[in-house]
């Protein structure tokens, strides 16, 4: 079967993925409402969305698992709709692992081997392979119970590419490991990507695991995909108010449209004109919603030398200190609420509640939603 | 200490009313007519004894094959098929809380020669003579069966029904078509379940008794039969050494199938 994907598109060594228009109705809602996304060979796609996104629907009509009710997927250029999963030759990591309790590990990860008739000494080479590639070897043996959490993702991960499938879909695999943990698997898991040049597909809810692994995200919300893009783009460019809410910490600011500049937009927002960048062109008087990131503003004070074009005069309403940096709570003219990050640094004066000060960005950070 | 507590009037009730009786009828099997262990010295060439355990044995193990056959199937669509649980539940439990009696009666009423299943037979045309199947050794197999089948069928149902799905759903996305599935990942991981079942069905088809005794041949008798025998004898001690060697072969084979894997766990309660 890996035969047959090939032979339609030899091209590279991971598969690419045609989504079209995809649906999943349950009862009377649409879990997937219309997902369209054009996966390229080769690529890390993470899906990203808070739960009941229909990113994990998204990723089981993929496998197999669930039947579109409409829409089409195509891997390779071919439309795989009508193929039961076991025919898809698609690589796939469960949250839980979903290894087999009654088999060791070294049957565990021959187990795709079997099914495609590999006979017993080249399936033995092979899962030795597997188990060095995600640093398990000698671990063969061993039953899944005798594993760690860790471990357990692990084989699941080398069974789930020992057969070389040109695509490797991950649900929430790092979902249930502790923080450190699921740092160094993010980095094993980059890493594996780098060396296998297959496409892989994951579905995270954790924005910060989104933005470290993959080379483009698709934010779903509400069964529909809100943004596709590069991490940067999507934390620097957010293209509507829930992914500038959803990838980080983002300000809203309610704003008038008041002049057009080119590719800029005068905005008035708390009494001051802002500019912004706007890749629409919204008319004079149009109500809008201006966005910055809270890291990127800065106290005018502490600027020395260049100084970013947006300005605004505040009210200190709470100081945080959190380690590495300060984490201030700022209320402008008209009272809209305004979170500031700084650096920390025993240089820079703390502000103190209550306090007057006037804050400043640049127009790159910030955006029109 | 409280739970102890909580149980000690049925622990007291069960001394009282279940293990003195036990011990004194066993106490027979060595103490009758004097202290003597000439009883079961006398079993090894007692052809009556013999015979009759080894077509014990041979009917309980025909049973729990055909409740195994009969009855696997039925508990996997009853995990499987949710729609249609309900109604398969009731058709097994129906049965079950009949009594043993009359469940044993209506086989009779079936099976005699001019009963429904050789009337059926005569009316399409496919034997001239009512077939000889009540009181065969058959009879009893299919009886038995019967009656025994819930206890096949439900352990291996909650056997399946602990399997994770998405055991299946990896099975399939690593490339095993269904029926491949069910061998390599369903079966094995439903074991535990299946001997359960076995082991519940074949000692209680060790001490069957009204059932071989109505609808059985006279010839093929169970080993209960022959106590009930020789207790009408008045043959104490014999029905005692009987019970004893009954007691102590389910026993043995309770014994060694706990020794198996999960299976103590099949029996165990969920507490979830």
């Amino acid at each position: 079967m890996a035969a047959e994907l090939n032979a339609v598109n030899g091209s590279g060594r991971g598969a690419s993925v045609l989504l079209t228009d995809l649906e999943k109705r349950f009862d009377r809602t649409n879990a997937v409402d219309g997902v369209s996304l054009d996966i390229r060979s080769g690529e890390f796609l993470t899906l990203l969305g808070p739960s009941g996104s229909g990113k994990t629907t998204t990723l089981m009509m993929i496998a197999g698992f669930e039947t579109p009710t409409a829409g089409d997927i195509a891997i390779d250029g071919m439309s795989v709709v009508a193929m039961p999963p076991y025919r898809r030759n698609i690589g796939m990591v469960f949250q839980n692992y979903a290894l087999f309790p009654h088999l060791t590990v070294e049957d565990n990860i021959g187990f795709p081997l079997k099914q495609r008739g590999v006979p017993k000494t080249e399936r033995t080479k092979l899962v030795g392979e597997a188990l060095e590639l995600v640093q398990l070897p000698g671990y063969g043996g061993r039953y899944p119970r005798q594993l760690s959490g860790g471990q357990q993702q692990r084989v699941a991960l080398a069974r789930a590419i020992v057969f070389k499938p040109r695509l490797l879909l991950m649900d929430e695999p790092l979902g249930a490991l502790d923080k450190q943990l699921r740092e160094n698997l993010q980095l094993e898991m980059r890493r594996l990507h780098a060396d296998l040049g297959i496409t892989f597909i994951y579905v995270t809810h954790d924005q910060e695991e989104a933005l470290t692994m993959s080379d483009r995200i698709a934010v779903m919300n509400d069964g529909k995909v809100a943004q596709v893009g590069r991490p940067e783009d999507l934390y620097d460019r957010p293209c509507n108010r829930f992914v500038a809410g959803f990838i980080g910490e983002s300000n809203f600011l309610p704003a008038v449209v008041r002049d057009l500049e080119d590719d800029i937009v005068v905005a008035e927002c708390e009494g001051v004109l802002v500019r912004a960048l706007c890749p629409a062109r919204p008319a004079n008087g149009t109500k809008v919603t201006l966005t910055t990131r809270p890291e990127r503003l800065r106290f005018a004070d502490t600027l020395n030398g260049h100084a970013p074009q947006n300005r605004m005069s505040v009210t200190v309403t709470e100081a945080v200190f959190a380690g590495e940096r300060c984490r201030y709570l700022l209320r402008a003219a008209d009272g809209a609420s305004i979170v500031l990050k700084e650096p920390s640094s025993a240089a820079i004066r703390r502000r103190q509640v209550g306090e007057q000060a006037e804050i400043a960005w640049s127009v790159a950070d910030t955006i029109l939603v | 200490m409280t739970p102890y507590l909580l149980a000690a009037p049925l622990i007291a009730f069960m001394i009282a009313f279940y293990v003195l009786p036990v011990v004194a009828m066993l106490m027979r099997s060595v103490s009758d007519p004097s202290w003597t262990l000439q009883h079961y010295a006398a079993l090894p060439d007692d052809v009556v004894f013999l015979k009759t355990f080894a077509n014990t044995f041979y009917t309980s193990l025909i049973v729990t094959l055909a409740s195994l056959l009969l009855g696997y199937p039925v508990a996997l669509a009853l995990v499987r098929a949710p729609r249609w649980a309900l109604v398969i539940l009731v058709l097994i439990m129906l049965p079950f809380w009949t009594s043993v009696l009359v469940r044993s009666y209506a086989w009779m009423v079936l099976l005699g020669r001019h009963g429904l299943f050789n009337e059926a037979l005569i009316a399409a045309g496919m034997i001239d003579r009512p077939l000889r199947i009540l009181n065969t050794p058959l009879a009893t197999q299919i009886a038995m069966s019967h009656i025994l089948l819930p206890y096949m069928i439900l352990p291996i149902a909650n056997a399946l029904r602990q399997i994770d799905p998405s055991l299946l759903r990896a099975a399939s996305g690593l490339g095993s078509p269904p029926w491949r599935t069910f061998l390599q990942v369903t079966l094995p991981l439903s074991m535990p379940g299946v001997a359960a079942g076995v082991l519940l069905v074949f000692v209680l088809a060790l001490g069957f008794y009204i059932t071989p005794a109505m609808v059985g041949g006279p010839r093929e008798i169970t080993i209960s039969m022959l106590i009930a025998q020789r207790v009408d004898q008045l043959d104490w001690a014999y029905a005692a050494t009987l019970s004893a060697v009954l007691l102590a072969t389910a026993l043995a084979i309770i014994g060694a199938f706990y020794r198996l894997p999960g299976v103590g766990n099949a029996f165990r309660m969920n507490a979830r």
